[in-house]
C-alpha cells in the first residue's frame, strides 16, 4: 500500500517535472521574434536538441575560420543568432538579445552559463553585417524594417 | 625598394593572374552577374597568399590639420562608440582611447620642411606583435593583413611594446552598442586590420581611402600588392617610396612617398 503510494507520488512530481520542462520551453520560445525566420521554422540551422547542447561548439568552430580565414558564409553565425532571434519593444528598439528575459539571455540564466559572447559582440542586429534576403523578409514579415534601416543610414549602429 | 617590390611580386601564378584579367574583360561585359559571384565566392574560400593588401601613401598629397582618414576610420570600425570611465580624466582618456590611426608630422630639422601622413599597422610580412604573442592571438592573413584575434588574446600587450609603428591600441574599459562588423571588449589589443569586413565581403577600397578621396585629396591608393595590374603596384612602379624604418626590414604593407 505504501508502496503504491510512493509510486503515485513519483508519477505525480514526474508529469509535474514535464508540464514545467514545457511551460519554460514555450517560455524560451516566445523570445522568437514573430514573423521571424525563427519563429516560422521548426528548428534552428541544425535540429533544436543538437542546438541546445552543441551551439557554442558549432560558434567555436566556426569563428576560427571567419576569423583567421575570413570565410562569411558559414550557417553557425553569431550575427545571425542575433538577426533571427532578436525581439523589440513597443517602440520598435532591439532588445539586447543577453538581457535576463530575451532568448540567449533567459536561457543563459535558467542553465546558470555565463555568456560572455555580448561583452564584445554586438547583441542587437546593427548596420554592421549586411542582412541575408531571408532575414530582411522576416524582419518585414514582423514590421521591424524601417527601424533597421534607419539606424543603418544614422550609423548608429547600436 | 625595386627589389622589395620584386619581393612582394615573386611567387605569383602567372596563369591564374591571366585568368583573372580575362575574367575581368568578362566583367565589362555582364558586371552585375559577375559581381554577385566574386563577392559569393570571396565570402565561402579562405583568403589566400594569391594577393596581398597594402597601402601607399602620397605624403605630398595629404594635408596637413586633415583628419579625414582617421574621422572615417573611428567611425567605420566603431571607435567613436567609447566612452571614458566615469571620473576619468579628459588628458588620461585622451591617451588611453583606442585609436587605428594617427597623423604624425615629420621635420627636418636641417632644412625646416615638413611632412604630414597618417601612421597606423604597417601590416609587416615579418610581424614583430606575431613573434611575441605568447597565445597566438597575433596572426597574419594569407592575405597579408595582421589583426588580433581577440578570442586568443589574453591583453598582456606584449605587441604594444615590440610594434616599432606603435600601431596598436588597449581596450581599457567595458564597451557597449558594438558594431557587428567590428566586435570590441575589455582587456584585448587592437590595430587596424584594413578594413577586414569590406574585404571578406568583396570590397575594392577601405575607410580611410574613401574617405581622402571625398575630400579631394586622393593621397592613399589601397590594392594588391602582387597584381602587377594593380594601381597600387603601378603607382609604386612609377613613384619614389620607402617602407618606415625599413632598417628592420620588416617588408611592410604600407608604403610611404615623398618622405
Ligand atoms: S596583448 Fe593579446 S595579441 Fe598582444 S601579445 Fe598579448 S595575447 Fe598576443
Amino acid at each position: 500500500m505504501a508502496n503504491a503510494a510512493f509510486t503515485a507520488r513519483c508519477v505525480a512530481a514526474g508529469l509535474l517535472w514535464m508540464i514545467i520542462q514545457s511551460v519554460q520551453a514555450d517560455d524560451v520560445k516566445r523570445y522568437v521574434v514573430e514573423g521571424s525566420r525563427a519563429a516560422g521554422l521548426s528548428a534552428c540551422v541544425e535540429p533544436t536538441e543538437l542546438m541546445r547542447r552543441q551551439h557554442m561548439t558549432f560558434i567555436k568552430h566556426q569563428r576560427i575560420s571567419t576569423v583567421h580565414e575570413g570565410v562569411r558564409t558559414g550557417k553557425y553565425s553569431l550575427s545571425g543568432c542575433v538577426a533571427c532571434h532578436i525581439s523589440y519593444d513597443a517602440q520598435q528598439n532591439a532588445r539586447p538579445i543577453n538581457q535576463p528575459d530575451q532568448f540567449c539571455g533567459a536561457c543563459h540564466a535558467y542553465a546558470a552559463v555565463n555568456l560572455n559572447c555580448f561583452d564584445c559582440h554586438a547583441s542587437v542586429p546593427n548596420a554592421g553585417t549586411p542582412l541575408t534576403a531571408t532575414a530582411i523578409a522576416a524582419h518585414q514579415k514582423a514590421g521591424v524594417t524601417e527601424r533597421i534601416q534607419s539606424q543603418t543610414a544614422a550609423g548608429e549602429g547600436h | 625598394m625595386k627589389d622589395d617590390h620584386q619581393a612582394i611580386t615573386d611567387g605569383i601564378d602567372q596563369g591564374r593572374r591571366y585568368f583573372l584579367i580575362a575574367g575581368a574583360t568578362a566583367a565589362a561585359v555582364a558586371p552585375a552577374v559577375l559581381l554577385q559571384t566574386v563577392t559569393a565566392a570571396s565570402q565561402a574560400t579562405p583568403v589566400t597568399s594569391d594577393v596581398r593588401w597594402g597601402l601607399l601613401i602620397d605624403t605630398a598629397k595629404c594635408m596637413e590639420g586633415c583628419t579625414a582618414c582617421i574621422d572615417a576610420c573611428c567611425h567605420e570600425n566603431g571607435l567613436d562608440l567609447q566612452r571614458p570611465p566615469g571620473g576619468e580624466a579628459t588628458s588620461k582618456w585622451a591617451g588611453q582611447q583606442a585609436v587605428w590611426m594617427r597623423k604624425i608630422k615629420l621635420q627636418d630639422n636641417q632644412t625646416g620642411r615638413v611632412t604630414s601622413l597618417p601612421m597606423m599597422c604597417q601590416h609587416c610580412e615579418e610581424p614583430p606583435c606575431m613573434d611575441v604573442c605568447p597565445t597566438g592571438a597575433s596572426f597574419k592573413r594569407a592575405d597579408g593583413i595582421v589583426m588580433v584575434d581577440r578570442h586568443l588574446c589574453i591583453g598582456c600587450r606584449y605587441c604594444m611594446m615590440a610594434c616599432p609603428y606603435k600601431a596598436r591600441s588597449f581596450i581599457h574599459q567595458e564597451m557597449h552598442g558594438q558594431l557587428t562588423r567590428v566586435p570590441r571588449g575589455k582587456g584585448c589589443v587592437e590595430s587596424c586590420n584594413l578594413c577586414v569586413h569590406r574585404r571578406d565581403h568583396g570590397e575594392d577600397s577601405t575607410a580611410c581611402v574613401d574617405a581622402c578621396a571625398a575630400e579631394g585629396h586622393h593621397a592613399i591608393i589601397f590594392g594588391d600588392l602582387k597584381n602587377p595590374e594593380s594601381r597600387i603596384s603601378q603607382t609604386l612602379r612609377e613613384l619614389p617610396s620607402r617602407q618606415i624604418r625599413e632598417d628592420l626590414t620588416l617588408n611592410t604593407g604600407v608604403r610611404y612617398s615623398g618622405v
